[in-house]
């Protein structure tokens, strides 16, 4: 095995594209595990650790795929509330001061938990090879369990996605507060500057899925205008909706059942959570 | 490969590490440091928890070559010479050590937690240690004994 320690992103792109065997290593909270269990043996490791632009985000926003999460929760939580949210459920502090975003990409596993909050707010992925750089909406980014639209030259470099325009919520269902993979997941956003809604679920469906109903019924349904306390007809039908939108499995940690009915309550309850915020900051503003 | 490394201050060198090899390993085989334990080698138990470049993380989850020139501090560099660090003593007085697997990875976290907080609440006490698993003292002789390290700073 080779161990390949590039210093900058050129150096790295140009070493995968002459080593597109090489696995890229972030916080390694994936690839050690596989490694330890001798589930994987690369030809070689592309440590990622050591290249600096990676490691910062900038207005905007752009974020490196190798910022950690306890900085997103540190640095990006007033921007990016529903980020900082999901990477305050990522396992454990120790876990949290070395995984990545870029990681939770690269492992596209549809337990990931960043993936519906991006998804929710409309993220845009850089990526890039020798070739050149491709922005890939995240809707495209998911290809399958545990796949993405990464080529083996690619890396990911950094996540495109705007300040948060309005509320945001995440959700997780686990056995309890710290280190579990989600049983299921939830993230919303609202964007009243388009009076639009981004929902999107997480494990509980081949990969992360935006429940797309459910969003144009819940865009249609609200009074942005002039916000009113919302009915539990309206909170109903949007938990009926995003349920609808998965397609999940019975598995060590669920039944397909239990995780259509958990979607059902996470969905009603933070739409409540962020049209309240949303009702309060308009009638501070009035 | 050969790998450079800080470690508990001074600057060591191993050889022969195999390229998929994780920190913890190299600490543990290599440079003589005992000290962080390995129990799950994933992440799930946080025994193995060091300090890489002042930042606590789970050794069997760094790869060795990843720690080329940068510091690592163990348990074993907590002490100042005999004298233990708070937080051991507070371990030690508050009769938070039953086997003792867990110790050093609780140690170093609550090490870093007690860097960050000056006086901690219980909820932050919990937080900081959600990633290390006892298996002996049901966690509340150790939270008695953050608890004693942090009115003691
Ligand atoms: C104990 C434990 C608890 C966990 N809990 C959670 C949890 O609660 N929620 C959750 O979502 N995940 C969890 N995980 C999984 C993991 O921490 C996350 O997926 C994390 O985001 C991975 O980031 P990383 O930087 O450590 O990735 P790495 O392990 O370094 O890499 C992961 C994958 O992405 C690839 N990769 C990394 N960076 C790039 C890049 N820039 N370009 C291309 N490919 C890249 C790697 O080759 C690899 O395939 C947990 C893991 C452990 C060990
Ligand atoms: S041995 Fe590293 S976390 Fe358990
Ligand atoms: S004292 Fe035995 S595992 Fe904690």
């Amino acid at each position: 095995m080779d161990f390949l320690r590039p210093s900058t992103l050129a150096e790295a792109l140009a070493v995968k594209a002459e080593r597109p065997d090489a696995v890229p290593i972030a916080g390694g909270t994936d690839v050690m595990v596989e490694l330890n269990f001798d589930h994987r043996r690369p030809a070689a490791l592309l440590d990622l650790t050591r290249i600096e632009e990676l490691r910062t985000w900038t207005p905007g926003l752009r974020i490196g795929a190798g910022v950690p999460y306890v900085r997103i929760i540190d640095e990006l939580g007033a921007q990016l509330p529903g980020l900082a949210m999901a990477s305050r459920t990522v396992g454990s502090p120790q876990i949290r001061n070395r995984g990545t975003v870029g990681g939770n990409l690269g492992a596209a596993s549809p337990a990931g938990d960043t993936h519906p909050v991006l998804i929710a707010s409309d993220a845009v992925i850089e990526v890039a090879s020798v070739r050149g750089t491709r922005m890939i909406p995240v809707d495209d980014f998911y290809t399958g369990v545990k796949r993405n639209a990464l080529e083996p030259d690619e890396l990911i470099v950094a996540i495109h996605l705007p300040p948060a325009p309005g509320p945001q919520q995440f959700a997780k269902i686990g056995t309890r507060n710290a280190m579990v993979i989600a049983v299921c997941s939830f993230a919303i956003s609202l964007h009243p500057n388009e009076k639009r809604v981004g929902a999107a679920v997480g494990s509980a469906a081949p990969t992360p899925r935006r429940a797309r109903d459910a969003e144009d019924f819940l865009s249609a349904a609200l009074t942005w205008e002039a916000p009113k306390p919302l009915l539990d007809s309206v909170k109903r039908e949007f938990g009926e909706l995003v349920s609808q939108a998965a397609s999940p499995i019975d598995d060590v940690r669920g039944s397909a059942a239990y995780r259509r009915h958990a979607l059902a309550v996470m969905a009603r309850r933070t739409l409540g959570w962020a049209w309240q915020e949303y009702l309060e900051g308009e009638q501070a503003c009035a | 490969m050969r790998v450079n490394v800080t470690v508990n201050g001074e600057q060591r060198q191993a050889d022969d590490v195999w390229e998929g090899e994780s920190l913890l390993y190299m600490l543990r085989e290599r440079l003589g440091l005992p000290g962080s334990k390995n129990a799950c080698e994933q992440g799930e138990c946080g025994s193995c928890t060091v300090y890489l470049d002042d930042v606590p993380v789970c050794s069997c989850l760094v790869a060795a070559g990843q720690a080329q020139d940068r510091e690592v501090r163990t348990v074993e560099g907590l002490a100042e010479g005999e004298s233990l660090d708070p937080v051991q003593e507070a371990f030690v007085e508050a009769g938070a050590v039953q086997c003792g697997f867990c110790t050093p990875g609780l140690v170093v976290a609550a090490h870093d937690l007690l860097n960050r907080v000056d006086n901690p609440s219980d909820p932050e006490i919990r937080e900081a240690l959600a990633g290390n698993l006892c298996r002996c003292t049901g966690y509340e002789k150790i939270l008695d004994a953050v608890r004693l390290a942090a009115s003691r700073k």
